[in-house]
């Protein structure tokens, strides 16, 4: 088991390793590069050249490499151009980060708690009206921007019903503690509870958009995992030895079953990841995905760069403790 | 069933492995074949009277055909602005419908039916050139991966599993943004790029399943030459889930281009109408005219949809599990 882990840390700082080296080579492979980004087009070429020097640009590439490098693992990032000129790249992430876990978190929970039962169902009662028309909603699920079911459950529940909050994570005039910067999580710790149900308020219409494309993978990936297990020879055994549903279901079928769901759900961080950028688009939520978004069309090299290899290193990472889980519930995987 | 899988190798089980597992899956369909009967064939045979299919087909061939003919189908230039003179900025900031405006007018007064329908073009190019470019790219590499095994095979593989390792759309806005001036060619780069290593994976595994068959055997021991068993004799084989994903990475192109549009990162011209364009276009009309977002979304969804539904039940009909 160790030497399993040890591999996949290897292997991800591999992956690590090269993204950072593409990461690099774009940057600096833009016409201008971080110079016109930071100084903007109209510059005398002395100002230029003066930067270029202080940026340590006119060094050679690979010197440049490893003094990014350097100054990566120092937590030096720069500072943020455009977003939020001045401040610090590495900071904006930290900053941003409790808001996009905090709805990826209950996106992904959303997704769980109806995809698997669902999925099951449709699995057990394949070819009914119910599965088909469960597996289009699912496929209809898939087709529809993330963005546009975003503006769908916008447009309905806040504007035309009035009944959730159009956009942000907390109400303007509320005066809640901050402890986590998990807006839910922090209004159950120092029992303000009002703040706890008005951020909860503001999570279920982003939540939901964000969830419809994991909801949709978790769902078919279930059914199509529900049915084949359910063709296994010890799923017939159980049932000829007379072994009650409830207990095929939960020791035969399920845990079989959910095996490669729970890959499935790792990897949905990376749908969580991009439609974050989307979602908090859309409902204004001061998160990661939105600074993503802002930095993308001011071209803030810096924060981009920061946004991009920690949103990179986290599906990594997410999917390396999956894979970890994984060899724990399967023994079969270690050997491999 | 003769179907023969590439053999799980050790020490790579990386991961994105769901997402290669199912490539590698239908890769698998390629060396599959029924005693006699061709596999297009019978997969044919099996879609002909698939409903799922058949719907998917009518949406798609109808989206085309729109597609082409809409220049003359368009009531007015989408450029146009004839009803320019009915937008009051306070009280009617977008023209609703009237007689020979259908669907009525975009916020700077174009006829929005014939933006819709010359938009279809767009969309339908960005997603079919983007999906071009990310199949060649990726049949080029899972070639070169395919064909010559070894360490080239590792070399290009190892590159391909980095890149299946970011979020796809993440890498798409991310290639998109880091292009200096956004446009439509950015956009269709942008996309091609992500679905390259899905198709290189694919093409590659399927290569494999072609190297150990029975009829590649063959060729080497009547002394055929190397490139043109390549090329001749596995290449045309491998090509069949290829194709499939081609069918559902459309789709995702598609839903993509929409939403790099959407994000600014598009095309930024607006002369010649795009769906996702349109859409993002709409956002700050939202409260009063919801419209405007919603018959560009309800194109790009069917669309979408329909090449999902035909991809699916092509997938299905060549997947060896499903077809006794």
């Amino acid at each position: 088991m160790l030497r399993f882990v040890v591999r996949r840390l290897l292997q991800m700082a591999g992956v690590l390793l090269v993204l950072s080296l593409l990461v690099f080579v774009w940057l600096r492979s833009l016409p201008g590069g971080p110079v016109s980004a930071l100084l903007g087009e109209r510059q005398t070429e002395e100002r230029r050249e003066a930067l270029q020097a202080a940026l340590g640009l006119d060094q050679p590439l690979p010197i440049q490499y490893v003094r990014f490098m350097q100054r990566a693992f120092e937590g030096d990032f720069g500072v943020s151009t455009q977003v939020l000129p001045g401040e610090d790249a590495l900071d904006i992430f930290l900053a941003r980060l409790p808001a996009t876990i905090e709805l990826s978190f209950f996106a992904l929970v959303i997704a769980i708690a109806l995809g698997i039962p669902l999925g099951y169902v449709a699995a057990r009662r394949k070819g009914t009206p119910m599965d088909t028309s469960l597996v289009i909603s699912s496929l209809v699920g898939v087709a529809v921007p993330v963005f546009f079911t975003a503006f769908l459950l916008k447009y309905f529940f806040a504007v035309e019903w009035n009944l959730l909050p159009v956009s942000g994570r907390q109400s303007i005039g509320l005066d809640a503690t901050r402890v986590t910067g998990l807006f839910v999580l922090d209004g159950i710790l120092t029992r303000e509870w009002d703040a706890a149900w008005d951020a909860l308020k503001h999570l279920v219409l982003p939540s939901l958009a964000l969830a419809t494309i994991p909801f949709a993978v978790v769902f078919r990936i279930t059914r199509a995992s529900v049915l084949d297990v359910l063709d296994e020879d010890y799923v017939r055994t159980a049932e000829a030895k007379g072994l009650t549903a409830r207990v095929i279901r939960a020791r035969h079928v399920l845990r079989n079953a959910m095996l490669p769901v729970v890959t499935t759900i790792g990897l949905q961080v990376g749908a969580l990841l991009s439609g974050a950028v989307l979602t908090e688009t859309v409902f204004s939520w001061r998160g990661v995905g939105q600074a993503l978004a802002e930095g993308f069309l001011q071209k803030d090299y810096p924060v981009l760069q920061v946004l991009i290899m920690a949103a990179a290193a986290i599906y990594v990472l997410v999917n390396l403790l999956v894979d970890i889980t994984y060899a724990l519930i399967d023994p079969r995987i270690r050997t491999r | 069933m003769t179907s023969e899988n590439p053999p799980p190798q050790p020490g790579r089980t990386s991961y994105a492995d769901r997402r290669k597992q199912r490539l590698d899956a239908l890769a698998a369909t390629s060396v599959d074949d029924e005693g006699g009967v061709s596999l297009i064939l019978s997969a044919w045979r099996r879609l002909r009277r698939n409903p799922v299919f058949l719907v998917g087909l009518a949406i798609t061939v109808t989206f085309v055909v729109l597609a082409i003919i809409a220049p003359w189908l368009a009531p007015y230039d989408p450029a146009a602005r004839p009803l320019l003179d009915d937008i009051r900025p306070q009280s009617n900031p977008v023209p609703g419908p009237e007689p020979g405006h259908p669907l009525g007018g975009d916020d700077k007064g174009r006829d929005l039916l014939s933006r819709l329908l010359v938009g279809s073009q767009q969309t339908l190019m960005v997603g079919v050139l983007a999906t071009l470019f990310g199949l060649l790219g990726g049949v080029t590499l899972g070639t070169i991966a395919g064909a010559f095994a070894g360490w080239t095979d590792s070399l290009v593989m190892r590159i391909v599993d980095v890149m299946l390792s970011i979020p796809s759309l993440l890498l798409a806005f991310t290639i998109a943004a880091l292009a200096s001036s956004p446009s439509q060619w950015t956009l269709i780069i942008a996309i091609a790029t992500v679905q390259v290593p899905i198709f290189a994976r694919l093409l590659r595994g399927s290569m494999l399943g072609q190297r150990a068959s029975d009829h590649v055997l063959a060729a080497r021991s009547l002394g055929v030459k190397p490139h043109a068993i390549v090329f001749r004799h596995m290449l045309p084989n491998a090509l069949g889930p290829v194709i499939v994903q081609a069918t559902l990475v459309l789709a995702v192109a598609i839903i993509d281009a929409a939403a790099l549009s959407f994000l600014g990162l598009g095309n930024p011209d607006d002369r010649r109408p795009e769906w996702g364009q349109m859409l993002g276009a709409a956002q700050p009309y939202l409260g009063q005219e919801p419209h405007l977002a919603f018959y560009p979304a309800a194109c790009i969804i069917v669309v979408a949809l329909g090449f999902t539904l035909m991809g699916e039940s092509l997938r299905e009909a060549l997947d060896p599990k499903t077809r006794r």
